[in-house]
């Protein structure tokens, strides 16, 4: 076997040369067809630019959410499984994601009129009722002594994800008959995310996140083969431990807080890359994020294409094509 | 019972089915969850039979003194058949509420609306209900006239293309629902002397994105704005601006409109169509 060195520098070259592909030609795609030699043409002023103004203000925005948003609930699902021990485990699993839709629904409902640095409410509103939610995991990761199973976690993070749901069920069910419509809509997730601004203010907390996390590969192997073989080998579980959930989670609510929930990438594009790649965190982890980026900007490029000019929700694409990709990659491996 | 005399039940009972009016008496104790049917009512002079609305009627003034029974998602059946109607208006939809009546004994009418021509033939059917046809039908008559004078007055106008938005998130061009070319609204837009830019996609709302508004370029853009926080609401029209090569925004020809009347298909709509057509030709 080669050496962990040349294995990550192929299986980063390799995902990195995915993801540049696709941000190289999803701008290229949409329902309107643009010429890229109008699109630089600087003699025209850009008010006039329609090509332009199509690539800069439509496009390209969504492409760099796709990018930040996939790298970061693919990395977010690397953590929670090893974290949890728990192949089903998910960005949503310990309600941040709840956290976050219900902070949208409330915003939606009662017509909260705020701003701060270029974002408009429902994202703020949005992020900081994921914070509410990370405020409760970190309780409870700080409450957690070592040898406590992961399941105490797992429990917490399904109960109050049931509660956050309550509680959106019960915002929506209260709210006027034209808001619902908008508050479905939200929960269906969208990488249309309306100007540069929303991704100037999450891209700082990703970056601080995938640093957090970056520190972790080698602890992670060890912590999902058991947390007691990691304490005899030498790592520090609890700290570990809370690093990883707290990063985790704050990458997962800033992701939501922008886009709504978008399914799938979290669970299965970890195992996705698990299965091309080996179980090694070092390897496991950038590959994820690099995967989960491009995986998804080339199922906004469909959602956008697809039906063209009606769009599709990118969550549907994201299960649609990446279900059954995922069931082959499974029986492959029988 | 003879083998013909139960199918002679039978047929009786699906001709009784398919004509809800036969043998009833004229309704005076009605329920509306309808906001539409509600207007209907009272512009047809039949708002002193309502004794119970949905949680939406806002129109007219009068609304705000009859008990409220819940809305389409959550009809309060208990509260429904406690007064003691002798029609409920629902919507067609509403199955469960349906089968809830059927067993209370108590007839209901249903609501479904489509375009814009459905609006003055259900105030006519609902007329034929009430046992009011001759008012219904006076104003059903006076409606389909005021439209037809607002068509007239900007026949041989040009015809600017135009985004009619539904919704958006407030401060920022996320999630714009858009008219699409079928529905009241649609209809709306063409009496009103525009051209719809989604006109070809036949659905009543459209999800538009920044790259479709961008590529179809509308000359004007109208924002509705309704529902009980609509007056006064303060996201302006800021976020418009950032995309500048749309003529709308260029020549300032972005206008809000306020009032449940575009989303009520009810006799207001006379009203929405003249204030769609001044927004579009304030010539």
């Amino acid at each position: 076997m080669r050496s962990i060195h040349a294995r990550l520098a192929l299986t980063t070259s390799a995902f990195g040369a995915l993801l540049l592909g696709a941000l190289l030609v999803a701008p290229l795609v949409g329902s309107t067809s643009i010429s890229l030699a109008r699109v630089f043409d600087r003699s025209l002023p850009f008010e006039d630019n329609v090509d332009a103004q199509i690539f800069f203000i439509a496009r390209l925005p969504r492409v760099v959410a796709g990018a930040l948003v996939g790298g970061a609930l693919a990395a977010a699902g690397v953590v929670f499984q090893a974290l949890l021990r728990n192949p089903l485990a998910a960005p949503g699993t310990l309600g941040v994601s709840a956290g976050a839709a219900l902070g949208a629904m409330v915003a939606i409902t009662f017509g909260l009129d705020i701003s701060l640095a270029g974002l408009p409410s429902i994202p703020l509103a949005s992020f900081a009722g994921s914070l509410g939610a990370l405020g409760i995991v970190y309780a409870l990761a700080a409450a957690r002594r070592r040898g406590q199973s992961t399941t105490v976690l797992l429990l917490a993070g399904v109960t109050m994800t049931a509660f956050f749901s309550a509680l959106i069920m019960f915002t929506q069910y209260m709210a006027d008959f034209t808001d619902t419509f908008r508050t479905v809509r939200w929960l269906m997730g969208t990488l249309e995310v309306g100007g540069y601004a929303p991704l100037v203010a999450v891209a700082p907390m990703l970056l601080l996140a995938l640093v957090l996390v970056s520190s972790l590969p080698r602890s992670l192997d060890l912590i999902s083969v058991g947390a007691d073989s990691a304490a005899a080998r030498g790592v520090d579980v609890v700290r570990t431990e809370r690093v990883a959930l707290l990063s985790a989670s704050l990458a997962t609510g800033a992701a939501v807080s922008i886009s709504g929930p978008i399914g799938f990438i979290g669970i299965v594009v970890p195992h996705l890359v698990r299965l091309l790649v080996g179980s090694d965190h070092r390897l496991v982890l950038p590959a994820s994020v690099l995967f989960g980026a491009a995986f998804l900007i080339m199922s906004d490029s469909l959602a956008r294409t697809l039906f063209a000019p009606v769009e599709i929700p990118v969550g549907v694409v994201t299960a649609l094509t990446g279900g059954p990709f995922f069931l082959w990659l499974l029986l492959r491996r029988i | 019972m003879t083998r013909a005399a139960l199918i002679a039940h039978v047929l009786l009972c699906v001709v009784l089915a398919r004509m809800p009016t036969f043998g009833q008496e004229q309704p005076h104790r009605v329920v509306s969850l309808v906001p539409a049917t509600t207007e209907m009512l009272f512009a047809m002079g039949a708002g002193d039979r309502l004794v119970g609305l949905g949680s939406y009627d806002r129109f007219p003034p009068q609304v705000a003194a009859i008990p409220r029974v819940g809305g389409l998602l959550n009809p309060n059946t208990e509260r429904i058949i406690a007064l003691r109607p002798d029609l409920v208006i629902l919507y067609e939809t509403q199955e469960e509420l349906k089968r809830q009546l059927e067993r209370a004994d108590i007839p209901y009418y249903r609501y479904e609306h489509q375009a814009l021509p459905d609006i003055t033939s259900t105030i006519r059917a609902l007329g034929e209900r009430i046992g009011a046809p001759q008012r219904a039908h006076d104003v059903a008559v006076g409606i389909e006239r005021d439209i037809e004078a607002v068509r007239r007055s900007v026949a041989g106008l040009d015809r600017p293309s135009t985004l009619l938005v539904f919704t958006r998130e407030p401060g920022s061009l996320r999630s714009i629902t858009a008219s699409g070319g079928y529905g009241f609204l649609a209809d709306l837009m063409d009496v009103a002397g525009a051209s719809n830019v989604f006109g070809e996609i036949q659905q009543q709302s459209v999800q538009a994105s920044a790259e479709m508004i961008l590529a179809r370029r509308p000359d004007v853009i109208i924002e509705l704005q309704y529902g009980a926080g609509a007056v006064g609401r303060s996201d302006g029209l800021e976020a418009w601006k950032t995309l500048a090569s749309v003529p709308a925004v260029r020549t300032g020809r972005v206008h809000v409109l306020t009032g449940d009347q575009f989303v009520v298909p009810g006799p207001r709509i006379v009203l929405a169509a003249q204030q769609l057509a001044r927004a579009i030709h304030p010539q």
